[in-house]
């Protein structure tokens, strides 16, 4: 009887101490409900570079981010015979799509016509949490400590698991030689920039965020070229800067949040 | 043992000059891709995988399904298959070399391809699935070369073996796991996203590949007189059978989630390979002829009368594999980057230079399989007399 009844005390004890555990366990959940579906902003601890996109002052039929990118970072310009763009195998850091392109997964069924009509600027998002660096077999593509993924053209493979796993087709691959010395296809040509390597045919490349004009203290070229001044470039992290404070003041969304990427890249529609 | 490959009739030695003739071209087109780049294949900025990859995912899935064969002799006993494990194992082998050659002749730079090995990256399925393969086929060929070797000595093979060769089991189950998640772990890309790739993809290896065997075995049975008995065969046969079925089965469930939640991100490459979107359909007529030949074949084989005739089930076996290396060398592969992530749809056409490296990297499967079946065959000949 009386060892019953300690056996009895003692599940009884570890049954309430679970309990409590249990308690206090819907207690975080609670408190933490308003973030299940979409990743949160936590641990903000360093540098995340990041941009604002306001597509109500990007002016439609302007390429002056498109020209400036494509020339300083030597993006070659491929043509079929017929002198119409080859689709197939160009190379582009950043272009523009329609909405319902930009953003797959929101409704466009009674967008307004303005918004049907125009053209949105896509670029890689530097994400957070990048599918791309994840698969990549040999940190050719890497994620720097102030978020910009950036890649190592030297040590690409080639293999395109990046560009299975970019959810934004943010990447593009070397189909054939892009320098025009050794290709034929790039007539017209491009004006070798020598302070921004050119790359093989066979590795993949993307936007670098300029990386190379940021060591410099620039900003990148898109956002200083923007004669709108619709793109803000700056560190998400950090609470009183200007990208910040444009956050705070307007609604902005982000291209396939719900995949969890954590793209870097905000757009004002 | 390997000499016993070096001899052999006028129509044995036909037939490597075949393979080497076809070899050669494919090496002459290699060579055209390597001088002017990927642009000669078929793929794009938006199609960025093409066949090489899809041959890949099917091959990983022929070499995986020695494991029919391995698991039911080594942990059952089923002592009909003793014949023919060995014929399984090097399926395997020269299967796993194709895989290889599949990953290095879709590289954009493949001479850099020991990157993988020189700054391994744990979080890439990639570099795990190099590493499986690798380890794989290393498994292969010493089990199989061991057991052989006892037997061209007229001695019971060594127990230290057996370890390697239990191992080998749960090894090919991990090959073309990993293969899947390849795909299954990437957002964005729906068709892929599913929890069901891996069953699909072992389910519809363990049809394909012992279908093969069976082909395989009838064909040996012409050619070099071997005969892998009657009961080893419908046994095989009955595995294709269950297999198929399961495979079917689990297409049948992707089908019911995507087109009952609904959702269109789940439903489009469905409908691109099922009637075709906005008029782009080159898939369409590959994929209901796998859709009809495997239910053609399917029909066939769950009547246990149908399978043991002899003629009945090779038609079976050869629609089943033909079906299934069409689902899965053409049609999961590619139809997964259609529509792109942006939702444009860019169709895929394969190269001529594509194709005939393809056939190339056949040919050299063929010739190692060959070689290897040669000298197995001719040492169970010896030892039998």
């Amino acid at each position: 009887m009386d060892e019953n009844r300690r056996d009895f005390l003692k599940k009884a004890g570890v049954g309430s101490l679970v309990g409590l555990g249990v308690v206090s366990a819907i207690g975080v959940v609670a408190q933490n409900e308003g973030n299940a579906s979409t990743p949160s902003e936590s641990n903000a601890s360093g540098k995340r570079l990041g941009m604002v996109i306001d597509t109500t002052k990007c002016k439609e039929g302007c390429t002056k981010c498109q020209e400036i990118c494509h020339s300083i970072h030597n993006v070659p310009d491929f043509k079929l015979s017929n002198d119409s763009p080859d689709l197939k195998h160009e190379i582009k850091w950043i272009w523009k799509e329609k909405f319902h392109n930009t953003f797959p997964s929101k409704s466009d069924q009674f967008t307004s016509g303005n918004l049907k009509q125009k053209n949105f600027l896509v670029l890689c998002n530097h994400c957070k949490d990048a599918p791309c660096v994840r698969v990549c077999p040999t940190q050719a593509t890497f994620k720097r400590p102030d978020g910009i993924v950036l890649m190592d053209f030297h040590r690409c493979i080639g293999c395109r698991f990046c560009m299975a796993a970019c959810p934004y087709g943010s990447r593009s691959f070397n189909w054939m030689d892009p320098r025009e010395e050794n290709n034929e296809k790039l007539v017209g040509g491009i004006d070798i920039d020598g302070s921004f390597p050119t790359r093989e045919r066979g590795v993949v490349e993307k936007c670098n965020l300029c990386a190379e004009r940021l060591a410099k203290n620039l900003k990148p070229a898109c956002v200083e070229i923007c004669p709108e001044g619709a793109l803000t470039f700056g560190d998400l992290n950090d609470p009183n800067s200007e990208i910040r404070s444009i956050l705070k003041s307007n609604n902005t969304i982000q291209r396939k949040s719900e995949l969890g990427t954590g793209p870097s890249v905000f757009y004002i529609v | 043992m390997i000499e016993k490959a070096l001899t052999g009739s006028r129509k044995y030695w036909t037939w490597i000059f075949i393979l080497l003739v076809i070899i050669t071209a494919g090496v002459y087109a290699y060579a055209q891709q390597l001088t002017q780049g990927l642009v000669v294949t078929g793929m794009s900025r938006d199609v960025s995988w093409g066949v090489y990859i899809a041959q890949l995912t099917f091959m990983v899935g022929v070499a995986a399904s020695a494991v029919m064969l391995v698991l039911p002799y080594y942990l059952h006993d089923y002592k009909k298959f003793g014949k023919i494990v060995i014929l399984g194992e090097f399926l395997a082998v020269s299967a796993v070399i194709c895989c290889m050659m599949f990953v290095i002749v879709d590289m954009g730079k493949p001479m850099r391809v020991f990157n993988m090995f020189f700054y391994p990256t744990f979080n890439s399925v990639l570099f795990w699935d190099a590493t499986v393969l690798t380890v794989y086929m290393a498994l292969n060929i010493f089990c199989g070369w061991v057991v052989l070797q006892a037997e061209a000595k007229q001695v019971a093979p060594p127990k230290w073996i057996k370890p390697f060769i239990y191992l080998s089991i749960p090894w090919a189950v991990s090959i073309h796991t990993v293969t899947a998640f390849l795909y299954a772990g990437l957002p964005g890309r729906h068709f892929w996203l599913t929890a069901i790739l891996a069953p699909r993809f072992l389910a519809s290896a363990f049809a394909a590949g012992p279908a093969l065997l069976i082909l395989l075995c009838l064909l040996l049975r012409k050619v070099a007189k071997f005969d892998a008995g009657d009961e080893a065969i419908q046994k095989l046969g009955t595995i294709v059978t269950y297999a198929a079925l399961v495979n079917f089965f689990f297409i049948g469930l992707e089908l019911f989630t995507s087109f009952y939640s609904n959702i269109p991100g789940h439903m489009h490459t469905f409908q691109y390979l099922f009637s075709g979107i906005h008029g782009h359909n080159a898939l369409v007529p590959w994929f209901w002829t796998s859709m009809l030949l495997g239910a053609f074949a399917v029909l066939l084989l769950i009547f246990p009368n149908n399978r043991k005739k002899m003629g009945v089930l090779a038609v079976a076996c050869g629609s089943i594999f033909i079906s299934l290396w069409i689902d899965k060398g053409i049609c999961l592969i590619i139809g997964g980057f259609v529509p792109t992530p942006l939702e444009h749809i860019m169709e895929y056409s394969v190269g001529g230079y594509e194709i005939l490296v393809t056939l190339g990297i056949y040919a050299i499967g063929a010739l190692v399989l060959t070689l290897l079946y040669k000298t197995a065959i001719s040492i169970k000949q010896e030892a039998a007399k």
